[in-house]
């Protein structure tokens, strides 16, 4: 098997880089494909809670990168979705404890065991994620649609042509279809006029996010998924090669002024 | 069809913070990515306006900017001098 290495990543940390990397690694698996995740975010690591995993983490890649326990015993296995795996990271030591040799050698040998390699870079633009990008294929670059995140991925976009990680793609996150409509908040295509970046897709905002991580079940596990999880499900359903559409955000009926004078029209 | 025009153009107002947001996102990353310091675009600034004094009677009280601007993936140095007349000799 050569699976495809995807890093996710952003500049600016708290965007839902983790959130996404749980819930396209599960899109994914729902699928039918086999999927790991390593969690790159050394020192930092909350993938395993995200996932609902944390109490079944026995060896992180640190043990596996000392040669105390083999790749297989370190990865855990998702009970709701067997073709789902993770490689944890290592929770008390500093970033550099993998190299970005290291890293390229482990994500070479799980291509060869699983269809994708889903790496959950490191905020920022330190060795950690420099570790993170080494051996991936192409990345997604998460963001939401404000100025210093907007800002902080522009920069990484930048770092990741320089590294020679293929073209990135961008998922726009937290996205609040309203405020844009009122150009409160920046559009999707204002933040891709910025970027000139290819869309992978839109999320918007949504508050079943925060009660689906607190109970360790990524959104796109829901039996009929909210918006947010479709979109997860939308965005994993592209990565595979299908031409699905951008998401219609719905918006409810305005009460200002246009609304009131087309409601005097048209008798609505 | 109407109503939608105007629903566009009042809602999708030019004093919307996001119209704010990106025009000052363009013009950061144009500098975040020439990796350009600001002390050089000053210098540009300078040596720009002392060639077109050469040329031209400036207006001292209109301000002269030099801006860099990215679209699309490529970045342009913008120069808007406001100028009264060509230089008599020059004519």
């Amino acid at each position: 098997m050569s699976g495809k290495v995807i890093v996710i990543t952003s500049g600016k940390g708290g965007v839902g880089k983790t959130t996404s990397s749980a819930n396209l690694g599960m899109a994914l698996a729902s699928r039918g494909k086999s999927v790991v995740l390593i969690d790159a975010d050394f020192g930092l690591r909350n993938l395993d809670l995200l996932l609902g995993l944390e109490n079944r983490v026995v060896y992180t890649i640190l043990e596996v990168l000392e040669g105390e326990c083999r790749l297989e015993q370190a990865l855990v296995r998702d009970k709701r979705q067997p073709g789902l795996a993770l490689l944890p990271a290592v929770q008390r030591r500093d970033k550099s404890a993998v190299t970005p040799e290291q890293m390229q050698d482990l994500t070479g040998r799980l291509a060869e065991m699983f269809n994708y390699v889903l790496i959950d870079c490191p905020a920022g633009i330190e060795q950690g994620f420099r570790n993170a990008i080494s051996g991936a294929h192409t990345a997604i670059v998460v963001t939401t649609p404000e100025v210093s995140a907007v800002r902080d991925a522009d920069r990484v976009i930048g770092l990741l042509g320089a590294a020679g990680v293929g073209e990135p793609r961008l998922v726009i996150n937290r996205y609040r279809p309203q405020l844009a409509q009122t150009n409160d908040l920046m559009s999707v295509d204002d933040v891709l006029e910025i970027l000139a970046v290819k869309l992978l897709g839109v999320v918007p905002e949504d508050e079943q996010v925060i009660t689906t991580t607190n109970r360790g079940e990524p959104i796109v596990l829901s039996a009929s998924p909210p918006p947010a999880g479709q979109a997860f499900i939308n965005i994993a359903r592209r990565l595979e090669g299908e031409d699905v559409p951008l998401m219609e955000f719905k918006l409810p009926a305005s009460n200002g002024f246009i609304a009131r004078l087309r409601a005097l029209f048209t008798g609505r | 069809m109407v109503f939608d025009l105007l629903e566009r153009l009042f809602n999708r107002n030019k004093t919307g913070s996001a119209t704010v947001a990106k025009d000052r996102l363009k013009m950061v990353l144009a500098v975040d990515r020439t990796e350009i310091a600001p002390q050089t675009i000053e210098q540009i600034r300078k040596e720009i306006l002392d060639v077109i004094v050469r040329y031209f009677e400036i207006d001292e009280n209109e301000k002269f900017d030099v801006t860099l601007e990215r679209e699309r993936g490529s970045t342009a140095i913008i120069a808007n001098v406001p100028i009264r007349r060509i230089r008599p000799e020059h004519i």
